[in-house]
């Protein structure tokens, strides 16, 4: 993002959390609130990351190892003559899945929580600082009115 | 999607082209055919693309595990960097060092990688001023009430409209399309407000405008009011205070229910069938004012739609259901999925049945609509025996076109009103005079 930009940027989805990054703009004179609007946003950016880059892995990891056990439960190898991977279809790989999303369930309702409490949290901040850009433009139209 | 519940977690849906061809073909539809018009365009598009996202292999490349790691391991160093301190510096040098990680590893990647082609992702990584412009804001709220989705939900609520036994008024049917178009816009945007992360790493809904931060978090909340709120006084003071009842409860349901439950128990399956259900209700209400037994059958034929249309098309989405941590019966329960899809496209030839009995159809409706019951209960069946992709497939793709041919079958077949007054008349005339009989 250039230097002299006066907003956020936000890039390409992160290769492991899917998540897009934010680049936030500090404005010189940025009031307390502000910040802590910054902040939160920040925070929540990097926690999400965090989880989501964990929790991606692993998912990957765990299903290179179902299909490599199966694979070699089946008597196959990773890859056949051709050089190319081998797969396992749908219906094989629905064991996985089941099994994966129960074993993360307990660790999908606290992220939910969190997320829903984070996103909350921010948007009302967000509200707050919108009101008080609104009342200071006014403030000022009405100085400018009486100048 | 709001009330057609199986668009939850898509933002596109895809309707085949036979569906706009068959819309042409209903004289009394001509504002339906060209909003599908406008739907068929996008959805060409979107099948397109669509079709080319599943015949590349996933362009999150397959690397090795071990190399993930250590890329890993580099990554969570920089984490820990901006958690320490925080001023602008430091979180500039992270996405510097992010993205020579990001090219180290691109530049490491095996022949596992694809690289999407296609000018749409050539812009998708670059970086993007989170700037609002005005010109694009008409396209990004189209995209947020998720348009097309609220454009089949006031569809189903103008054939409960238009089902209902009552002489035709057509301010009131604008009014309750309105009505029921803004609640839904509503609905579909705050929902689209709660999924964001998890909408980021499904496929089909990666593009939504909160994901892509076009829009901000704030400004979806008050677009979704400001819809919500003047479509809901809509319905309770334009039309009636039972259909804004309705409507107000269904966004509820859609919202605080449905959404939250989709990531803790199965059971959002039947909540969600419940949401797609209500807008027929919501359009008899209008016209007639009470909740009778013709607006919970409609209810009830919407309601069993739902299920062989959903588990049809969770059916092939069950990766990304897992991973992204969804509760869904394609996934946790998948013999129940199946036998859930089958029960209802049965339910519906039932339903049918039901409807001359209920006197909203003449007799010919069951008759004629048998052919199509029988035809997508073959295909559930299918689907529960086979339980493969192409089943599941097939019978998705017949749902898209099997509830609009129901539906206009059903008003074809409607019982006319003219002769319901004669009746009335009759019974109105017979009971007179058994009164001048009795008085002395």
């Amino acid at each position: 993002p250039p230097a002299h930009s006066h907003s956020d940027w936000i890039g390409p989805p992160d290769k492991l959390s899917n998540l897009r990054p934010v680049i936030f703009y500090v404005p010189p004179e940025e009031s307390a609130l502000e910040r802590r609007l910054r902040e939160a946003r920040q925070e929540a950016q990097a926690s999400n990351q965090r989880f989501w880059a964990r929790h991606n892995r692993a998912f990957r990891q765990e299903k290179e190892e179902f299909i490599y056990s199966r694979l070699k439960a089946k008597g196959l190898e990773m890859r056949d003559e051709s050089g190319q991977k081998a797969t396992l279809n749908a219906e094989e790989m629905a064991d996985f899945y089941k099994d994966f999303l129960s074993k993360n369930f307990k660790k999908h309702l606290q992220y939910n929580r969190d997320w829903y409490k984070q996103n909350f949290r921010i948007t009302f901040l967000m509200g707050q600082v919108a009101l008080v850009r609104a009342l200071r433009w006014l403030r000022r139209r009405k100085k400018n009115v009486e100048q | 999607g709001l009330f057609v519940w199986h668009l939850r977690n898509t933002g596109a849906r895809q309707i085949p082209c036979r569906f706009v061809h068959f819309y042409h073909v209903a004289s009394n539809r001509l504002i339906t055919f060209q909003y599908f018009n406008f739907l068929k365009r996008m959805y060409v598009t979107q099948c397109n693309k669509d079709l080319s996202q599943r015949a590349k292999p996933k362009s999150d490349s397959i690397v090795s595990p071990f190399h993930e790691l250590q890329q890993l391991d580099q990554e969570k160093k920089v984490v820990h960097k901006i958690s320490s301190v925080s001023p602008i510096h430091q979180s500039w040098s992270e996405m510097s060092s992010r993205n020579e990680l990001r090219e180290m590893k691109s530049a490491a990647e095996t022949e596992d990688s694809v690289i999407p082609g296609g000018a749409e992702s050539k812009e998708d990584r670059q970086w993007k001023e989170m700037k609002l412009r005005l010109d694009d804001l008409p396209g990004i709220l189209a995209r947020l009430s998720k348009i097309r989705l609220t454009a089949l939900v006031v569809s189903t609520a103008s054939a409960g409209f238009a089902m209902a036994p009552v002489p035709f008024e057509l301010t009131c049917f604008m009014l309750a399309s309105l009505g029921t178009g803004l609640a839904s816009c509503a609905a579909n945007s705050i929902n689209q407000f709660f999924e964001v992360p998890f909408d980021s790493n499904m496929n089909r809904t990666k593009n939504r405008p909160l994901v892509r931060g076009q829009i901000s978090p704030l400004l979806a909340v008050c677009f979704a009011a400001s819809c919500g709120i003047p479509g809901i006084a809509l319905l309770t003071l334009g039309v009636n205070p039972l259909t804004g009842a309705l409507g107000a409860f269904n966004i509820f349901l859609y919202t605080c229910c449905y959404t939250p439950l989709k990531r803790m128990s199965i059971a959002n399956t039947w909540v969600g069938a419940v949401v797609g259900a209500i807008p027929p209700v919501m359009g008899w209400t209008a016209a007639t004012g009470s909740l009778d037994a013709g607006a919970l059958l409609l209810g009830g034929i919407l309601y069993s739609w739902q299920f062989p249309h959903f588990n049809a098309l969770s059916w092939g989405l069950r990766e990304d259901y897992s991973r992204g941590g969804y509760c869904m019966m394609s996934v946790t329960h998948p013999g129940l999925c199946r036998r859930v899809a089958l029960r209802h496209c049965l339910a519906l030839i039932g339903l049918s049945v039901v409807a001359p009995v209920l006197n909203i159809t003449t007799w010919t409706f069951p008759i004629i609509s048998l052919p199509i019951n029988l035809y997508i209960s073959y295909l559930g069946f299918r689907f529960y025996r086979d339980a493969d992709r192409s089943s599941s497939r097939k019978l998705f793709f017949c749902s898209l076109w099997h509830l609009p041919m129901l539906l206009l079958v059903m008003f074809t077949c409607k019982k006319s009103v003219l002769e319901k007054e004669d009746k009335g008349k009759l019974h109105g005339g017979s009971n007179e005079m058994a009164v001048e009989i009795r008085l002395p």
